[in-house]
């Protein structure tokens, strides 16, 4: 935009760039998106309070009462939940002033990268397998399998520090792997749809851990309830310790994003399945092998997700239970759909994830409002991202150049 | 791949392979079998298996010693599949096969049950409560995706059908006016669906997924909003009565479970039996059929593609949303978080693994709920065998139908392919 020829004066590069903002490109589309969704969430948290909806019982009476109680309970939620992800001015000033310590003040910070950290292994791959053409809703199963593999591991061979960290996440990777194969190869194979078999999958996996968590040797001995014994502390990502949960994780993401990125842009590999992802039968004429590219490709996109898993349980909750992994594959689904299947739009878009469940969970324990509106706001975001004709109509934005028909997947 | 020869061309009539479909399945059944006689004859104690033809152990049952009924049976499916391997009887394949799989099925319960009982009855009837919400979120997903709307959403339209029948049933009081906004719920969804997918041209599968995220969000939201501070005003709703037809519900263990149900289990036999006649001999089934194969050609016909999968899918969003009233308005008399627990993913096996109709959905989804009904019948009698390993069991089966190991099914050729008019 800058680089237009400067013909006139300053005015018209201002409209020219206003013009340009109010266009339907990807960075207007995703900010109104987010906007959109936060209007929506507002209403929501109104409509769902009896109290303030008690005062639009009146609103023709005395509208000031209806509007200003509506107003301040939405603040107040948000301001909240932005507090929980970004961390409180008041704490920051107490830092300052010495009458606070930094780990207070930068523990909302270190909830949101703890939340980030799995949520950018999950949608890498779920991004990686994108691109070559796969949409891989496997990630949860294969996030379940790398905390199975991860955990088991962690807690069962007394192998020295360091050592026993790399293994627990190798055997995360693998068992990650393992599970993203399986779908691969059928697709391969046979030509079962991914998305069938990787939802059965999960589901497989999530049954088999809730399953194996009740074993011996697995269970907690002390415990009655499903819970694993403690992933051995040498086999733990290390933290800060105390409030500041923030651990080893976060870097690893990091790491794997520049790997997913070289992987992607620069390796053979990538430019295979980007070939692959674009238009298979082009691909194969061109000497692909597409059936290889796709079982090695959700072999990669599990091994990911299974570090994701494995980095939720040796960086977060330490043992296995039937939901350790929570939702984290699934999250990676949006993660991805909102970073646009690259790599780092999909690390900064884990990141804006893991801020908004960090303040959410302030936002519920402060302002009582649900930690499932952010649920909410983070798949209508996705939503509107994934359907940027819509967003276009709804705020009249000017057509685009590089306008991209959403999220488009080549079929198999 | 393999590279044919000029010489080889002009043969008649390449022999058949030796690996048919027919040889596969009885091989596989001579295994299966053969595992069933040897390990479940040895295993099984030489006690009684009681099948019992009511609720509990009490009254009239069928007995066999549960040793001597395991290897039976297991013998039978052996038999059972060296016919199908041998050949023999190719015009009752489905037969052979269906009577191989529940000889199996026998021989395990012998196993299970010797020395205890097992209540038909309530086995009978779980089965088809288990089964119901299948059965519709199945058939939900017949009427999308022979039109050509794939349709993996049907998890949210339960859980809006469940949370929109249990609000509305509470604060009006009435159980109808539940089962109609459990529609409605189901229809908000599925209008979501359709519009991003065939307005929008957005992926379907990709729409799906996130409208399960949030369905999921926003009733876990307006559940912990509302209903959870006040359960009395949000979310009691009055239960569905169940009915009896006098005289059809003395039968034994068919008339309890059948005629002494609630509205909810004819609803869905009814359904399934319209939709089959609907798309197979009338003029919206041709065209739903056409639409969902080939959308080009029923458009150069006059045809409104995009019209009937708009009607379709919102039609798909009425019977699953109905579908969700079953956990709250049927099962529980509640809604709670996420209460539907995946019951629209096995929704979504029972569709696929019918080969998307309309009666293959309804004998998917009854072995689904037969295996979910055992597997609780089997860890209240403290049975060894895993209940997480039968729950696994829809998809496994699944994963296997689509392979193609056992028959490839086929969907519709532009199912989740979205139509532009050009």
């Amino acid at each position: 935009m800058t680089a237009e020829p400067r013909k006139s004066d300053e005015d018209s590069f201002v409209s020219h760039f206003v013009r340009n903002l109010w266009s339907a490109n990807s960075v207007t589309v995703t900010f109104l998106s987010a906007f959109l969704a936060v209007v929506i969430g507002a209403i929501l948290i109104v409509v769902s309070d009896s109290e303030v909806l008690a005062k639009f019982g009146y609103f023709t009476a005395r509208p000031s009462d209806a509007l200003s109680s509506s107003w301040e309970l939405i603040t107040t939620a948000y301001s909240d939940l932005l507090k929980g992800a970004l961390g409180d001015p008041a704490a920051y000033s107490a830092w300052f002033s010495g009458s606070g310590t930094w780990q207070e003040a930068l523990a909302p910070i270190s909830e949101t990268l703890t939340y980030a950290a799995p949520l950018v292994f999950t949608g890498l791959s779920v991004a990686l397998a994108f691109r070559g053409g796969l949409f891989n809703i496997g990630a949860q199963g294969q996030a379940v399998l790398g905390c199975i593999t991860a955990g088991v591991v962690g807690f069962s061979f007394g192998l020295p520090i360091v050592l026993n960290l790399l293994v627990a996440l190798l055997a995360g990777l693998l068992g990650g792997a393992l599970w993203g194969f399986i779908p691969g190869i059928l697709k391969a194979r046979t030509g079962a749809h991914e998305v069938i078999t990787t939802i059965m999958l999960n589901y497989i996996a999530s049954l088999f851990l809730s399953w194996l968590v009740l074993q011996k040797g697995v269970q907690d001995p002390e415990r009655t309830d499903a819970i694993s014994k403690a992933v051995a502390e040498s086999a733990q990502l290390p933290s800060f310790g105390g409030v500041l949960r923030v651990h080893l994780g976060i870097l690893l993401a990091l790491v794997a994003t520049v790997a997913v990125a070289w992987l992607l842009n620069r390796s053979a590999f990538g430019f295979e399945l980007r070939a692959v992802g674009a238009n298979p039968h082009a691909a194969e004429t061109a000497g692909i092998s597409v059936a290889k590219t796709y079982a090695l490709l959700m072999a990669v996109a599990g091994g990911l997700a299974g570090l994701g898993g494995a980095v939720q349980v040796l960086g977060t909750a330490h043992a296995l239970t039937p939901a350790v992994a929570g939702n984290i594959g699934f999250d990676g689904l949006l993660v991805a759909l909102l970073g646009r299947n690259k790599p780092w739009s999909t690390f900064f878009a884990a990141l804006l994830f893991g801020a908004l469940r960090a303040g959410g969970n302030r936002m519920q324990t402060f302002s009582g409002i649900s930690l499932e509106l952010v649920t909410v706001l983070q798949a209508l975001i996705v939503i509107f991202i994934a359907a940027p004709a819509l967003v276009k109509a709804i705020f009249r934005l000017r057509a685009s150049r590089n306008l991209r028909a959403g999220v488009t997947l080549a079929k198999g | 791949m393999s590279t044919a020869t000029v010489e080889e061309l002009t043969e008649v009539a390449a022999p058949e392979p030796f690996w048919t479909r027919q040889r596969r399945l009885g091989l596989g059944l001579i295994i299966f079998g053969g595992l069933a006689a040897v390990l479940f004859g040895a295993l099984a104690p030489s006690e009684t298996a009681r099948f019992t033809l009511s609720d509990d152990a009490q009254g009239a049952a069928l007995s066999i010693n549960g040793q001597l009924g395991a290897i039976l049976f297991g013998v039978l499916a052996v038999a059972a599949g060296g016919v199908l391997f041998a050949g023999l009887a190719k015009q009752y394949q489905n037969l052979l096969l269906s009577l191989g799989i529940l000889a199996f099925v026998l021989s395990f319960l012998c196993w299970q049950v010797a020395g205890k009982f097992l209540p038909l009855v309530d086995t009978t009837s779980g089965t088809l409560q288990l089964a119901l919400p299948l059965i519709l979120g199945a058939l939900a997903g017949v009427l999308g995706e022979r039109s050509g709307v794939v349709n993996v959403a049907i998890e949210g339209q339960f859980l809006m059908g469940a949370f929109a029948g249990a609000l509305i049933g509470t604060m009006a009081g009435s159980v109808w006016a539940g089962l109609i906004s459990a529609a409605v719920g189901g229809v908000i969804i599925a209008a979501i669906l359709a519009v991003l997918s065939i307005r929008y041209l957005v992926d379907q599968t990709v729409v799906g997924m996130v409208l399960n995220l949030f369905a999921l969000g926003i009733t876990g939201f307006l559940y912990e909003r509302l209903m959870q501070p006040d359960a009395a005003g949000f979310n009691t709703p009055p239960r569905l009565p169940s009915w009896s037809i006098p005289g059809l519900a003395d039968i034994p263990v068919i008339g309890p479970v059948l005629f002494q149900a609630n509205l909810l289990v004819w609803l869905a036999l009814i359904l399934v039996v319209v939709i089959h006649f609907g798309l197979s001999r009338t003029r919206w089934g041709l065209r739903t059929r056409a639409v969902g194969e080939h959308p080009t050609a029923a458009d150069t016909v006059g045809i409104r593609v995009r019209g009937l999968r708009y009607l379709n899918v919102l039609l798909g969003g009425v019977v699953a949303g109905i579908g969700g009233a079953y956990f709250t308005l049927v099962a529980t008399g509640s809604f709670t978080k996420n209460m539907t627990a995946g019951a629209g993913f096995i929704a979504l096996a029972a569709l696929i693994f019918g080969r998307y109709s309309p009666f293959g959905a309804l004998g998917a989804a009854l072995f689904f709920g037969f295996a979910q009904k055992l597997a609780t019948y089997l860890s209240a009698v403290g049975s060894p065998v895993p209940s997480q390993f039968l729950n696994m069991l829809p998809y496994i089966a699944t994963i296997i139908a689509v392979a193609g190991l056992v028959g490839r099914v086929r969907a519709p050729a532009a199912d989740g392919l979205p139509y532009v008019k050009g």
